[in-house]
């Protein structure tokens, strides 16, 4: 027996509304008391004065490239940079090569993640077969090999029957579908449509093209009765949508990333690709839009989208480089620094968008709170440490990080990961 | 107080002052002259080396960038590869490599991607002339545009000028877009609004989707290719009902004031865009655009070359 005693912290727990200062006690991989504990005189002790103390970051849409490109992220790199992020819980995302769309892919993953032990690891399956949008992969196979959730992310499903069995067939387990919303015959520019793109000479991927699917989406989960899951919202006219549907009863939720809640369009200026993901880089009214839904609830959840490439592979000509930016290390210190001292969110909303939201949506029961029983993963969160990101002293294995250079205040430095201490920057 | 020019490489007309443009205008003008001449030469460039990078397939600007370089007296490389858009982009990345251990003292490029001359601008110590990226900007096309129209008319300040066509696609009509307006004339972009996007209003044209309504205002009309290798998208419903409301010919050169000037930056479709009694008639100067780019960049090597700096060591 191990025990771990984490000493005169702030324990912040928005998922049951606690916020004190107090003690919490962890015993081998579980936790066994909160507030005023009995500590065994031989507990290693931290001592977290003038820190936060929250239940382990669920980071809900994570690439992880393995297997198929493990030049650009590995199970395990990619754990470990979500570690130092304070992110113990990984949600990763099927659109591997091969994609994840049997029971054999899903147990892969669920034990290579173990194996890293820096996060857990729990993977999506597919959708449809093959990722390809036409007919629904075997969903029982992949809730047996351990898939969380259902999602063909990085692409809409295709065809909208198939989508509508599918969050029909997905009741059976009770897991949610999560949706990339983009409609691909209109989301074939390579940024944002509007002045920015229309001045630089680069075709547009306008809102409406997500707004269509999530709107189509939208549809479909109230006729079916299924549970969505937006992916990555981005406009104000999609915050508006699912605000709509949710205040009509539809069971729905969505999540949003900082890299859209921060970075307008204006970025692509400098034509460097590392602004460049899908869904685009949108207006500054889209992005007040999206803070506005994060405040009032519309949006339920911060992910980051994390999506390695290689330099080779990224480093191109802005129309040639491939989508997606990195982000499960630097998800926390940007909402702290954006929203949090800016006061969009309180830190209680932030940190249950990145606790106890994602847990209830993924049915992980035993995490994204503090009670005794639970799973001992635990970060503890420096709020005013001011610190500038460089792309190349971050853990991914890629260094596509649209945030490189930026000051931030607030970090992530102690995680602890099913009773241990995997990262401790103190 | 003599002009200084501060600028390294011309990569768009957008990041220059109408100052700067004027400046570049008048050095064009007074190199204009050493064409006429019977040694066609100038010793501005001697011992430099100009390299045209060009991914993309071009006749005219590619021979006018060497004819130009050549009578600065400048060594000349040519490069060219045609890439797909679809096909990696390694080569620009790599092709900057070698050439910059070659010890270039110039690159024009020319490029299918918007913002691959700002991408070498960043890489290189050499300096960068955009000869064309993607739909974004053409600079020495639009300045020689600009001078041409300067040429004809004196100024350039009050002028009516549309741009009539493909403007979406069109890194002509962005480059002389932003010219113009710094220089104070009055831009309209005309074409099917699949082509003229409203946000053209933002960068300071105005918009119209007629023809017939714009051209008794026009002192210019600059009639763009229709590009017919980028209308995959299906951006209008046949080249002849395209010709027939946009297309400039001698009927609807009738409602046009007598001593309008057309233009057009090549190469043309004759009969689709332009009908060739218009495009070789009395008001083109079409012909004229394709000598004035010499001269045009001519001065834009001589400025960006540092030129002034380095007239003590000229003969």
């Amino acid at each position: 027996m191990t025990a771990l005693l984490i000493k005169g912290g702030r324990l912040l727990d928005p998922g049951k509304g606690l916020d004190e200062v107090g003690d919490l006690l962890i015993v081998d991989d579980r936790i066994e008391g909160v507030g005023k504990v009995d500590a065994p005189a031989d507990a290693t002790v931290i001592d977290a004065t003038g820190l936060v103390v929250v239940p382990g970051l669920i980071d809900m849409h994570v690439h992880l490239r393995e297997p198929g490109n493990d030049e650009e992220e590995t199970i395990d790199s990619g754990a470990k940079a979500a570690a130092f992020g304070g992110v113990t819980t990984v949600i990763a995302m099927p659109n591997t090569d091969p994609p994840i769309d049997t029971e054999a892919a899903a147990e892969f993953y669920r034990l290579q993640g173990k194996r890293s032990g820096m996060a857990n690891v729990y993977p999506v399956g597919c959708i449809t077969k093959e990722r390809k949008g036409e007919s629904l992969a075997e969903m029982g196979g992949l809730d047996r090999g351990g898939a969380i959730a259902f999602s063909d992310d990085g692409d809409s499903v295709r065809n909208t029957d198939v989508l509508r069995r599918g969050l029909m067939y997905a009741k059976m387990f009770d897991k949610p579908i999560l949706e990339h919303c983009e409609d691909p015959h209109l989301a074939i520019g390579v940024m944002n449509a509007g002045p920015v793109a229309v001045r630089l000479g680069l075709s547009g991927n306008p809102a409406a093209a997500e707004e269509i699917m999530v709107s189509r989406d939208l549809s479909l989960a109230e006729i079916t009765g299924g549970r969505l899951h937006i992916q990555h919202v981005s406009t104000g006219r999609a915050v508006d949508l699912i605000r709509r549907a949710k205040a009509e009863g539809v069971d729905v939720t969505c999540e949003a990333t900082p890299h859209h809640f921060t970075l307008t369009h204006d970025e692509v200026e400098s034509f460097n690709p590392v602004f460049k993901m899908r869904p685009p880089l949108r207006s500054a009214g889209d992005v007040a839009a999206v803070r506005e839904g994060l405040k009032d609830g519309a949006i339920d959840v911060i992910a980051s989208d994390h999506a390695p490439h290689s330099n080779e592979e990224k480093d191109l000509e802005f129309s040639l480089a491939p989508d997606g930016v990195i982000g499960v290390e630097t998800m926390l210190s940007v909402t702290l620094t954006e929203l949090v001292h800016t006061g969009v969110l309180t830190l209680g909303q932030a940190i249950e968008k990145m606790t106890a939201k994602p847990a209830k949506i993924l049915g992980l029961e035993d995490k994204g709170t503090f009670s005794a029983g639970k799973d001992a993963d635990v970060t503890i969160i420096d709020l005013e440490k001011s610190w500038t990101v460089d792309r190349l002293k971050l853990h991914s294995k890629s260094h596509n990080c649209p945030f490189h250079g930026r000051e931030m205040k607030g970090k992530a430095v102690i995680t602890v990961v099913r009773g241990r201490v995997v990262v401790n920057e103190r | 107080m003599p002009f200084e020019w501060t600028h390294k490489h011309l990569l768009g007309l957008e990041y220059l002052t109408a100052e700067e443009i004027t400046h570049i205008l008048d050095t064009a003008e007074s190199l204009h002259e050493v064409s006429m001449r019977s040694i066609k030469k100038v010793p501005y460039l001697r011992g430099k080396v100009v390299v045209n990078l060009f991914f993309e397939p071009s006749t005219r600007t590619a021979l006018s960038f060497k004819l130009a370089a050549t009578r600065m007296s400048a060594d000349v490389l040519d490069f060219s590869k045609a890439t797909s858009s679809a096909a990696k982009g390694e080569t620009l990345v790599d092709t900057a490599k070698n050439i910059e251990a070659m010890g270039i003292d110039i690159v024009v490029v020319r490029h299918p991607v918007p913002g691959a001359a700002h991408r070498l601008a960043e890489m290189l110590d050499a300096s960068i002339v955009n000869a064309g990226d993607g739909a974004h900007e053409h600079p020495t096309q639009g300045l020689l545009d600009i001078f041409s129209i300067r040429r004809k008319l004196g100024k350039i300040e009050g002028l009516t000028v549309a741009i009539v066509g493909d403007i979406a696609h069109s890194r002509v009509a962005r480059s002389n877009i932003w010219g113009l307006t710094k220089l104070g004339a009055q831009v309209i972009c005309v074409g099917p609004p699949t082509l003229v996007p409203g946000a053209l209003r933002d960068m300071g044209a105005e918009i119209s989707y007629r023809l017939d309504d714009v051209l008794p205002e026009c002192d210019v009309v600059n009639m763009l290719r229709i590009q017919q290798e980028r209308q995959g998208a299906l951006n209008f419903p046949s080249l002849r009902e395209y010709s027939r409301l946009f297309g400039l010919n001698a009927e609807r050169m009738k409602k046009a004031k007598p001593d309008v000037i057309i233009m057009h930056p090549g190469p043309m479709n004759r009969g689709v865009e332009i009908t060739p009694d218009v495009a070789d008639g009395n008001r083109s100067i079409i012909l004229e655009q394709v000598t004035n780019g010499l001269a045009t960049r001519m001065a834009v090597f001589y400025l960006v070359s540092g030129g002034a700096q380095d007239d003590s060591a000229v003969d």
